[in-house]
């Protein structure tokens, strides 16, 4: 049993609940404890860090100092959510490259009776464990129901494999990971090319006509691969592409209708939950429809066509290897 | 200083300005001034400067002064020793003093280049001048040794470069070894359709170079063979050659063929065909191959994997399929070596946001190069991946790889020209509409700005800018089906989005894999991008610091034909040269161990990177061959009893140089 530190983050609460009970129904399934910051605070989102950079940071070290101080030396924080990651990683890295934020953070941090020495706790994402520490092996080997039959746009968003401060992901563009996962459930997994597009973040605040054209080249790029559902790691993107879908239909006229679930409903699926424990029921875009196209029979992999094609052969698939590693 | 003072020869000490390569940061008059001043109790009888030391004015001051005042020991503060050390030791002997009693102290490279504050660089020039006064007292006089040089010559890498090399020797009446680690001569040169920018096809100017390197009875050639070790020294180095297993008797072979039209097993072809074509497990990499045997590929013949097959065996009418082969290594002498060892490829998909690999219609420059090659994949057809459709738009990369701090800081100098080579062959067989992503056109050499006002005219568009990615990810209707490539195009300043059918990435020349280890074989240096290191970059660039290793081609940076063919042809000159004096001087710089000291603890025998050092069993001692030995101070360094001092280099000389430099100016 893998024991980690675990940050939640707001939404994990409110808008993005299929997540957290998706992953208390697979953590146990996967061998992982997730033991939760005592008294944690909101890590400040997508905004506060480009308002008022001391209390940002100030307010994202004291989850790292809570959890330094509660937890065995080295232990490792993992965030569910995107921007809690992106976060966490930002306030730990630059403390330690700019020495006089770091003083600036303690001195605040202080007031609370609170320190923070950067590289006290490892930061990680759910995905990060999940893939690297459980492994694909162990995934497999936990599938009671394969996903076959639906075709799944792996969708990763843009703020776990950038900037990536820690060299812990494949690749910035155009990362495997999530496809990897996927494919162990024995889902039908497309060559997404907008995998780490953004959504729109909180534009859909602030300007929703931007925000609304990025929804629709998403949506519109997944269903021009035939996806039936998209799945993602990040409680925004989720949010942005569920709950503002028919908005964006509204503002371009058109009619989409693509389901957008977090990658641990799909997981706790393929190990034999069903449907309403796995979180599925509280999208706005129901992917009921989707998840008709699971067959329960295992189909034989169905070979990518260009590969097979009587052209002239794909380069070779030579193994990526991390950069910077 | 106390234990050192007994001697006292008489010093004279030169400082040069350089032009004002050393006077703008140090103040010569004083250091000369002080020199006289302040060393003279130190045995300094003469202290003067000069605008330029190294002109024959000033090697005659020196000369005179060794006369009037009797001068026992030369100091010439000036570049670093790399440069003129041998002028002024050649000056010094014209004037009847022996060469190794003059030494240099650099106060450029070590003083005024890398400081600014005169003060600062004047009193460091002081010290080390001091340094170098004491430490001189010491020098002995010394006598260069004479070595025979081997006449033949080691050429490794077969491609153009080597290949003018080999024959250039060879034509001189000397003999060559010419190594390649392929089954064919040929290199990246025979892959190629057209050279720029005169469009000559490449083959048609290569093979008569291959078929002459092959038939010349001066060369040995040596192809499916690696260099795996060296020893010895200028003039006189062993080499050992790995001839890998062919499993073809060469002296039955004739080359018909028929072998690899019954092979069952084909295989991706990932070095000729660049991935994009087929070759049989036992193959000759191109119909011109040189020499005309095949090789059988031990990881995909049927009979090595599964044991059974032999279906080339069963047809070969001579009988030359021979299994049982196996390597067998080749030791010879050479007296020196050219590296021309050429370049890789960057590996595209290191830019994953240009999608290759993952999108079948990205190709890299060598694909298209084999693509539109008479005898590739297509037969010289320009297609897509599917080896049907001919595209309609085509966008061609620059600097994949190239230029970009993520990947290669260096400008590749072939990929601007190549490229428009690719606009015009596209824009002849297929009538094409082509884009060529730029960030800047280089393309200054004989001829070929011309050939880019020709591609211009034929109407090719050129966009400036770097591409921030390739896409399958349609925004609009129009982009459906196509390859989408964003770009800032900074000449109008705005983001354009260009469909196409065929992205062709014009990826940049990297050092090869192994060129670390091929350099450590042979003891030369790689700089900090991994290209063999010349001694010098502009005055020597196809000499090493390690004498007998010549470098030329690829290996020592990007390069073009005519580049590397001049490369190959200099390299061979310098080597001729070299046969031609029939000895080589090599400098006195030697380590011997005094054996009544030497404890016989052998710490020191596997150390020499020469392999020069011997354990004599029966006295329990070390000795070092004076004549093999290269001075390089390791064994010195590392004997703990002191028995091993260096010529030149003797704990003396060492203490008396820190003395100098600690003393008080």
């Amino acid at each position: 049993m893998n024991e980690y530190i675990l940050y939640p983050g707001c939404s994990m609460e409110g808008s993005a609940k299929a997540y957290n009970d998706s992953l208390n129904m697979i953590k146990g399934i996967l061998g992982i404890k997730l033991n939760e910051i005592d008294d944690w605070n909101c890590c400040g989102a997508t905004e506060y860090v480009g308002l008022n950079l001391i209390p940002a940071y100030s307010l994202i070290a004291r989850n790292l100092a809570l959890a330094a101080s509660q937890f065995p030396a080295n232990s490792t924080v993992v965030a569910p959510c995107s921007a809690c990651y992106l976060n966490l990683e930002k306030a730990d890295y630059y403390m330690a490259e700019r020495p006089s934020l770091g003083t600036k953070v303690n001195e605040a941090l202080d007031a609370g009776g609170l320190h923070y020495t950067p590289g006290s706790v490892q930061i990680r994402h759910l995905l990060d464990v999940i893939i690297n520490d459980v492994g694909l092996d162990a995934i497999k080997n936990k599938v009671k129901k394969p996903l076959s039959g639906l075709r799944v746009a792996p969708y990763l968003g843009c703020m776990v494999p950038r900037p990536d401060y820690q060299r812990r992901w494949s690749d910035f563009e155009q990362p495997t990971e999530l496809d990897d996962v996927l494919k162990a459930l024995g889902a039908d997994v497309i060559e997404f090319p907008l995998k780490t597009s953004c959504c729109g973040g909180h534009m859909t605040q602030i300007g929703p006509e931007t925000a609304y054209e990025l929804i629709r080249r998403l949506v519109s790029t997944a269903l021009e691969h035939k996806a039936h559902i998209m799945v993602t790691v990040c409680p925004m993107c989720q949010m942005n592409l569920d709950a503002y879908q028919s908005e964006a239909n509204r503002y371009f006229g058109t009619n989409y209708h693509m389901p957008i679930v977090f990658f641990t409903q799909l997981m706790a699926l393929a190990f034999g939950k069903n449907p309403s424990e796995s979180g599925f029921g509280m999208e706005l875009t129901s992917a009921k429809d989707a998840l008709a196209h699971i067959s329960s029979e295992v189909l034989p992999n169905t070979p990518n066509v260009q590969n097979k094609s009587e052209g002239l052969p794909m380069p070779s698939a030579r193994l990526r290897k991390k950069p910077g590693k | 200083m106390g234990e050192y003072s007994s001697i006292n020869p008489r010093i004279g000490v030169y400082v040069c300005h350089c032009g004002t390569n050393i006077s703008s940061t140090v103040d010569v008059e004083n250091v000369r001034d002080w020199a006289i001043q302040h060393l003279s109790k130190n045995g300094v009888v003469v202290s003067r400067d000069y605008k330029f030391m190294c002109s024959s004015l000033g090697q005659e001051i020196i000369e005179k002064d060794i006369k009037e005042y009797g001068l026992e020991r030369v100091v010439v503060a000036a570049c670093s020793p790399h440069l003129h050390e041998k002028t002024f030791r050649t000056a010094s002997e014209k004037a009847g003093l022996n060469p190794y009693l003059t030494e240099m102290t650099s106060i450029r490279e070590q003083v005024s280049w890398v400081h600014t504050d005169k003060k600062v660089a004047t009193e460091k020039a002081k010290y080390l001048i001091a340094g170098t006064v004491e430490r001189i007292k010491y020098n002995e006089s010394l006598e260069k040794f004479n070595v025979p040089i081997d006449p033949n010559t080691l050429v490794v890498g077969g491609g153009i470069a080597g290949i003018q090399a080999a024959l250039e020797i060879a034509n001189a009446g000397f003999h060559v070894y010419l190594v390649e680690r392929e089954p064919s001569i040929g290199g990246h040169m025979s892959q190629f359709d057209k050279t720029f920018p005169t469009l000559d096809c490449s083959a048609c100017i290569l093979t008569p170079r291959m078929v002459e390197a092959g038939t010349n009875p001066n060369i040995t050639l040596l192809t499916w063979s690696e260099v795996v070790n060296v020893t010895g020294f200028v003039g006189n180095f062993n080499v050992s050659i790995k001839k890998k297993a062919r499993y073809i008797n060469e002296n039955l072979c004739t080359g018909c063929g028929i072998c690899w039209e019954k092979c069952p097993k084909k295989v991706i072809d990932e070095i000729f065909e660049a991935g994009l074509g087929y070759r049989k497990a036992v193959y000759t990499p191109f119909a011109q191959s040189v020499p005309k045997y095949p090789v059988i590929d031990h990881e995909n013949c049927t009979f090595f994997q599964k044991g059974t097959c032999k279906a080339c065996e069963k047809f070969c009418p001579t009988g030359s399929i021979d299994f049982e082969q196996e390597d067998e290594v080749l030791n010879i002498t050479v007296g020196n070596v050219i590296l021309a060892t050429g370049y890789d490829l960057f590996d595209a998909r290191k830019v994953s946001n240009y999608g290759y690999g993952r999108l079948p219609n990205v190709f890299t420059s060598m694909e298209f190069e084999r693509l539109s090659n008479a005898s590739g994949p297509t037969g010289g057809e320009i297609t897509l991946r599917d080896g049907k459709t001919r595209p309609k738009t085509v966008g061609i990369i620059h600097c994949v790889g190239s230029r970009d701090k993520n990947f290669n800081n260096y400008c590749s100098t072939i990929c601007c020209m190549q490229s428009l080579k690719f606009s015009h062959l596209v824009k002849e067989r297929t009538g094409a509409d082509v884009y060529e992503f730029y960030i800047d056109m280089r393309t200054a050499a004989k001829s070929y700005d011309e050939f880019y006002q020709r591609v211009l005219e034929e109407g090719t568009l050129f966009v400036r800018g770097k591409v921030a990615e390739v896409s399958d990810a349609a925004r609009e209707p129009h982009e459906i089906g196509k390859l989408i490539i964003q770009v800032e195009d900074t000449l109008i300043g705005k983001q354009r989005r260009i469909p196409v059918d065929m992205v062709v990435l014009s990826i940049g020349m990297e050092p090869r894999y192994d060129a670390k280890e091929i350099g450590k074989l042979f003891g030369i240096s790689c700089s900090s991008d991994g290209w063999f290191m010349e001694r010098h970059p502009k005055l020597d660039p196809i000499s090493t610091m390690t004498e007998g290793i010549y470098i030329a081609g690829s290996a020592t940076g990007p390069k073009d034909i005519p580049a590397s063919v001049s490369q190959g042809a200099a390299a061979a000159a310098r080597v001729l040269d070299k046969i031609l004096q029939k000895e080589v001087e090599l400098e006195p710089i030697r380590a011997s161990v005094d054996e009544t000291i030497c404890s016989g603890c052998r710490l020191c025998n596997n150390l020499c990177p020469f392999n020069v050092i011997f354990f004599i069993e029966d006295l329990s001692i070390t000795r070092v061959n004076p004549a093999l030995c290269q001075g390089c101070g390791t064994c010195v360094a590392a004997c703990p009893a002191g028995a091993i001092s260096g010529t030149g280099f003797s704990n003396q000389q060492i203490f008396a140089q820190i003395d100098g430099l600690l003393m008080d100016i």
